[in-house]
């Protein structure tokens, strides 16, 4: 029977054999991005977190007391700083500028940089002459646990990557 | 003749067999994706439980009055290291914690405490002279020595080193509000780091022991 049908008709030709494999081909497609993505998800929330470094950098760059001179408003640090302990746990406040400045807890030379680490989660809370306020926060948030905290983790550092 | 290139290589003939094999790959892609993200690399040493400076400069001289009634300066310490304190006898909540906490990191240190100095400077020229800051320090450690002066003299000493102190209130309950941090000097006397207020003994005989080796 089958031979009596034109050959684009036929089941058993090659292309009628292709047929299904192509109608499923969307339904595949979908399902191994879908799989990529869900991987990708379990990878970030699962996979250990090993930062090239654990320095937060907060650099004064070179002109920056001249532009103050001027009567500009210059922010180098944010109010507040939130950090993550193993990851992100040092605090490096840099001066590049040409004038000692008084960066968060310290008074830091031209050239100079000042390494602060932390190894308590915690709030502190230091006297900054660069604020209006008088005061610098430094949030130390405890090491993101394997699954939701890891992955929301790398979504915010990401976020904040994006941002800069 | 024109040439037909197939758009999906991969849904042709034979190739949806493939596909798994290429979700596969794209898996594994998928899986360094995941590890990127985490960035490789070995965390930066930390040798110093405080605050380092880099590169160290000279810590600021100065020449002022002593608790133990000689002249105080870093000079006269050179060879030990040397850790400097700011605040006041009458000082509630902060300074008692610091020293005690020195203290006790002194006893920590065993023999090597010998080649350590505690230095404890006065924001409150006005109420802490010579005898009382003496008194004052001698219920924590009697080696501890306390510095005073002219306001004006402190005042510098605390610009070079980025101290902050400002008065509250009025009449002689007045407090003073100042930073807390503990400075760490080395025996040739360069200013190495800055211990913030809060850390535990053990943290400054870690740190002193480090210094003494260097």
């Amino acid at each position: 029977m089958s031979s009596a049908l034109p050959a684009a008709l036929s089941t058993d030709s090659p292309a009628a054999a292709a047929r299904p494999r192509l109608a499923r081909a969307p339904a595949l497609a979908t399902l191994g991005l879908a799989l990529i993505a869900l991987a990708t998800l379990a990878c970030a929330a699962f996979a250990p977190i090993v930062p090239a470094s654990r320095d937060e950098l907060f650099e004064i760059p070179h002109g920056t007391w001249a532009r103050r001179m001027a009567g500009e408003k210059v922010e180098i640090l944010p109010p507040t700083i939130t950090l993550t302990l193993g990851l992100n746990d040092v605090l490096l406040l840099r001066n590049a500028d040409e004038v000692p400045q008084t960066f968060g807890p310290a008074l830091v030379m031209p050239g100079q940089s000042f390494r602060l680490p932390f190894a308590v989660a915690s709030t502190y809370g230091f006297a900054c002459s660069a604020h209006a306020s008088g005061q610098l926060a430094v949030i130390v948030e405890p090491h993101p646990a394997p699954g939701w905290a890891t992955l929301r983790w790398r979504l915010r550092r990401l976020a904040a990557a994006s941002r800069r | 003749m024109t040439r037909l290139v197939n758009p999906l290589p991969a849904l042709s003939d034979g190739g949806a067999a493939r596909l798994p094999r290429r979700l596969l790959l794209a898996l594994l892609l998928a899986g360094a994706a995941g590890a990127a993200l985490a960035a490789g690399g070995a965390p930066a040493g930390l040798p110093l439980k405080a605050g380092v400076f880099e590169p160290p400069r000279q810590a600021p001289e100065f020449a002022l009055r002593g608790s133990d009634g000689a002249e105080v300066s870093l000079a006269r310490f050179r060879g030990k290291v040397v850790l400097m304190a700011f605040g006041f006898a009458n000082c509630a909540a902060v300074c008692p914690v610091t020293l005690g906490t020195l203290a006790e990191a002194r006893r920590g240190l065993g023999p090597a405490a010998e080649a350590v100095q505690v230095v404890f400077v006065t924001v409150d020229p006005e109420r802490d002279d010579a005898a009382k800051l003496k008194a004052y320090l001698a219920a924590f450690d009697p080696s501890f020595v306390g510095v005073t002066g002219a306001p004006a003299a402190l005042a510098a000493m605390r610009r070079d080193y980025g101290v902050t102190a400002r008065r509250q209130g009025t009449g002689n309950g007045y407090v003073m509000d100042h930073s807390s941090s503990i400075y760490l000097i080395d025996r040739a006397g360069k200013l190495r780091a800055q211990m913030p207020y809060g850390h535990a003994p053990g943290d400054f005989v870690h740190d002193v022991k480090l210094l003494l080796a260097s």
